[in-house]
């Protein structure tokens, strides 16, 4: 067994993917276990994880990107979250930082007051419940970098398929989008207007949607030409009962997802609804899967990476929920009063288990990692490197 | 194969028909090549093959296009996407997915092949198409070259009986050109593919073709025929067929091999005329020396991993016209860039009249330099023609119309309520230099000026240049269009891997190079004769 796993695991296993399903659990656990704790030790570790088995099995592609992009969200989470709370602070707590200048507001606005005495324990608890929210993001964004938006697309099943695409072309719009507001300020540059400002945003925002659209269109037209949605042999009422359940799926589903998310919401509304959604897409994927004409090349397999992938999700999941039940204490960043959070020992173990998918999954075919590491990238070679990468950029 | 039995199109939001019955038989293994102006209606005849027109254009098709024995109009593209193949003209705009690999799996997905034929037949077209080294990039970070092949091997894989190509290789450097013109070649010999493409640079194709298809325009009939017979009398034809036409071959060749067999006479008459010529052919130049218009010194710049200039010297005087030539990727894009200040060099420094450009803003950039991007309408912001004219006087202070009159100079007749997107490659060009003079900059800088221009627009922009450099402006272009550069550039820049391997007056570089060369210069080498315009001149006085 040992010896056998030698050769399907790790950087030694023959470059592939790892099925983005299992990385979407994986990172769903991980979000899971983070939305259960404000530990802001826990936290960090939380997201350094994920960045670490980012960095670890990334892909060379353009939207392997997006994990600094979610990180950059989730600061800008932290920071709105402390903003409101300095600005809108109701001075709960006894440390005091500093006081503000109170602004004065009518007597029919008592409640809310703008300014005055700012706490430690109200910067903290902020501080905390905005960094639950980035770490979320990091795990999403992780999830975002390591399983690509049209793998998952292929392993999504048959009767799905329609719905998948939708949501595809609106994840491709958005890295689209981006290169379209580049290529808008260039020109913008070299008309001799300025390209920042509200004014200049403005001016480019009638051709970046101009030039969205006009690509959706030549998408939809390329997709046509090569055959998608070629009708199969199922009537039209099996159809259109086969979209109703995959819309009740679709929405057992994500309320399922969000109440197990959310820890205010009781587990005994999140688990049914789960379930309810699951059943209900099964049945519709069976009574659609019968009408679709597709095949599929090369899918992804579900081996051992991948279960050890999804398990080390769960299990931190898990973990996290089961500890926030017995021992919440250990969970909580202290915020009254301020002090040191502690470091219980089981949470670190799950999230330490939560990192093994980057030690235990193949490498991905063409990555950069994976050219490194069969040439023995070094700071010496680098000239050599690039040297490589311009060639293979250019056809012989 | 292919059966248009009186086929007639007009688009929903015009009143004119684009095809007016068009009658047309293609037999099976045929190499078609369509030839027009731009919006003379090649694309919408391309895309009536596989019923995108009208099924997804909208519009009126009467009359009847039958593929391999299917209506067009009871089968819409998805139920012909077995039969018929088609290639857009920007194979970007066209990819599904975003792994080599998997893109050439989807339409054998879609079509709902078993898994290991699919297997088998991604295997064969990526040896075809020399791809296989490619199979798990990322469809972003190809080269145009291997884009296309891409793109053909995408639709290649379904085994399509009929292909359908809309410029395929007017992105193309002569080197991947010709690698796509022989794979497709090779589908059309060994395969039996029947192969319709519509392309502007005919001197890269129309030795290939087996038939012509004509398009000229505004619904008038086309024309079909063989290659030397449409060749005759057409209006627009490759280098070589004008100077067939111009020594009188009969019959004209097509390609630079049938032109050599023929040349021995020629080049004994031009063998005494050429040093009087090499003193003529460049008189047109107005070089003015002293401080240079523009210089590099030691630039290097990176992108990410990629080293795309490196360790560039130039400088370049006022009323030359410098070609910037090199293989897709090779960092010609890039050079251009760094003269506006788009990158910033790593190292070295950059100049354009005596400042750096990255420090440059605003119209203090726009009076020392200008730059036409690779899409002509990047540049262009306004809605309508006016509109445009317009917010360019306003952006550089002058008064009201000076824009506009400078546009008429270079493509007379465009009116003001047109919409750019509207205009044709040639126009929208000229609409974009009009934009781009209107701050009188020294320099100007132009990216693959002449993709997808026809010839008349060609010899429009041609006209354009000689008399920008003549007005003592500086001009730089990146372009693949060897043509072209034999036409215009007093100086050749090559760029291999973002450093420069050739620099010097056309004639030294072009002329030895098989890739570079003009067609002129192949047939009559060793003589420096680079256009027909040369050879005309100097056989004049002699005859």
């Amino acid at each position: 067994m040992n010896r056998r796993s030698a050769h399907i695991l790790g950087e030694k296993a023959a470059p592939r993917w790892t099925h983005p399903g299992a990385w979407w659990v994986w990172a769903l656990g991980l979000a899971t276990a983070a939305s259960r704790t404000t530990n802001p030790l826990l936290l960090a570790l939380l997201i350094a994880v994920a960045g670490w088995v980012v960095s670890r099995r990334r892909p060379d592609a353009p939207w392997a990107r997006s994990y600094a992009v979610f990180l950059r969200l989730g600061l800008a989470v932290i920071a709105i979250r402390v903003g409101f709370a300095v600005l809108l602070g109701s001075g709960i707590g006894t440390h005091v930082i500093v006081t503000l200048p109170e602004l004065p507001l009518p007597s029919w606005a008592a409640g809310v007051s703008i300014g005055g005495p700012i706490t430690a324990e109200e910067l903290l608890t902020a501080l905390y419940q905005g960094a639950v929210l980035a770490a979320m993001l990091a795990c999403i964004g992780a999830a975002n970098s390591l399983a690509s938006p049209t793998r998952l697309l292929a392993s999504v099943p048959a009767a799905l398929y329609e719905v998948g695409v939708a949501v595809i072309v609106a994840m491709s719009f958005a890295p689209q989008l981006v290169a379209d507001v580049s290529r808008v300020r260039t020109a913008r540059r070299l008309r001799g207007r300025s390209d920042r400002g509200i004014r200049a945003l403005a001016g480019s925002a009638m051709p970046v949607l101009e030039g969205a659209l006009e690509r959706a269109i030549d998408l939809a037209a390329a997709m046509d030409s090569r055959g998608y949605g070629r009708v199969g042999a199922a009537s039209a009422q099996t159809r259109l009962i086969a979209r109703i359940l995959l819309l009740v799926a679709l929405m057992g589903i994500c309320v399922g997802v969000y109440a197990l998310l959310d820890g205010g919401t009781p587990g005994a509304l999140a688990l049914p609804l789960l379930a309810l959604g699951c059943i209900a897409a099964i049945t519709a994927m069976l009574l659609a899967g019968r009408r679709t004409a597709r095949s599929r090349y090369r899918p992804d397999p579900w081996a051992l990476p991948e279960w050890l992938v999804s398990a080390s999700g769960v299990v931190a999941g898990a973990v996290f929920v089961v500890t926030s039940m017995i021992d919440p204490i250990a969970l909580t960043g202290p915020t009254a009063p301020p002090a040191w959070p502690a470091l219980p020992l089981l949470p670190v173990v799950a999230l330490m288990i939560a990192a093994l998918p980057g030690l235990v999954t193949p490498l991905p075919p063409g990555s950069r990692a994976f050219r490194g590491a069969s040439a023995g990238e070094s700071s010496a070679s680098e000239s050599a490197a690039s040297e490589r990468t311009t060639r293979e950029e250019v056809p012989a | 194969m292919i059966i248009f039995d009186d086929v007639s199109v007009t688009y929903a939001d015009s009143t004119r028909p684009v095809l007016s019955h068009v009658n047309l038989q293609i037999p099976e293994g045929e190499l078609v090549l369509v030839v027009g102006r731009t919006g003379s209606g090649k694309s919408t005849l391309l895309r009536c093959v596989n019923g995108l027109v009208p099924h997804f254009t909208g519009g009126t098709l009467s009359g009847r296009v039958t593929v391999a024995g299917r209506d067009t109009r009871t089968h819409p593209p998805r139920e012909l996407a077995d039969v018929v193949g088609i290639v857009p003209q920007d194979p970007m705009s066209g990819f599904v997915t975003d792994i080599v690999e998997d893109e050439l799996a989807y339409g054998m997905e879609s079509l709902g092949l078993p898994s290991d034929l699919m297997r088998r037949r991604v295997e064969e077209t990526l040896d075809l198409l020399g791809l296989a080294h490619l199979r798990n990039r990322s469809l972003m970070s190809l080269s145009g070259g291997e884009r296309q092949r891409v793109a053909i091997g995408a639709v290649l894989t379904t085994h399509p009986s009929v292909l359908v190509l809309d410029e395929p290789t007017s992105a193309l450097d002569p080197g991947a050109a010709e690698e796509v013109l022989a794979a497709l070649q090779r589908l059309v010999h060994d395969l039996g593919v029947t192969v319709l493409l519509a392309e502007h640079r005919l001197e890269r194709v129309v030795q290939y073709a087996d038939r012509v298809i004509v398009v000229p325009g505004d619904g008038m009939p086309i024309l079909v025929g063989t290659p030397d017979h449409i060749m005759i009398d057409a209006p627009v034809a490759p280098p070589v067929v004008e100077l067939g036409r111009l020594a009188g071959w009969s019959p004209l060749p097509l390609s630079v091999r049938d032109a050599r067999r023929a040349a021995g006479p020629l080049r004994e008459r031009l063998a005494p005329l050429v040093d009087d010529a090499a003193r003529r052919s460049r008189s047109t130049m107005h070089v003015i020396a002293g401080t240079p218009a523009l210089s590099l010194s030691d630039v290097s710049v990176r992108h990410g991993q990629v080293h795309a200039l490196r360790g560039i010297n130039v400088a370049v005087d006022k009323g030359e016209i410098v070609a910037v030539m090199g293989r897709n990727g090779a960092g010609k894009s890039t050079l251009l860039g760094t003269l506006v200040g788009l990158h910033t060099p790593g190292s070295g420094s950059a100049s354009v009249g005596g400042s750096a450009p990255s420090s440059l803003k605003g119209r203090s950039l726009i009076r020392r330099v200008g730059l036409v991007p690779q899409e002509p309408t990047h540049l262009l912001v306004a809605d309508s023609v006016g509109e445009e004219c317009r917010a360019t006087d306003h952006d550089c202070n002058l008064t009201p119309g000076t824009t506009r009159t400078a546009l008429d100079r270079l493509a007379p007749g465009v009116s003001d309520d047109m919409h750019p997107r509207d205009l044709s490659e040639g126009q929208r060009l000229a609409l974009a230099l009009a934009v781009v003079l209107a701050a009188d900059p020294p320099v100007l800088l132009l990216d693959e000026p002449t993709r997808g221009l026809d010839y008349v627009a060609k010899k429009q922009l041609v006209s354009t240049l000689r008399s920008l450099a003549a007005e003592g402006r500086c001009v730089l272009l990146a372009t693949h269009d060897v043509e072209l550069v034999a036409e215009v550039a007093t100086r050749v820049l090559v760029l291999a891997d973002g450093e420069i391997v050739a620099d010097g007056p056309v004639t030294d570089v072009v002329m030895g190079s098989p890739m570079f060369a003009p067609q002129i210069s192949k047939v009559l080498s060793p003589q420096p004769w680079l256009t027909v315009a040369e050879v005309a001149a100097a056989l004049e006085p002699a005859s």
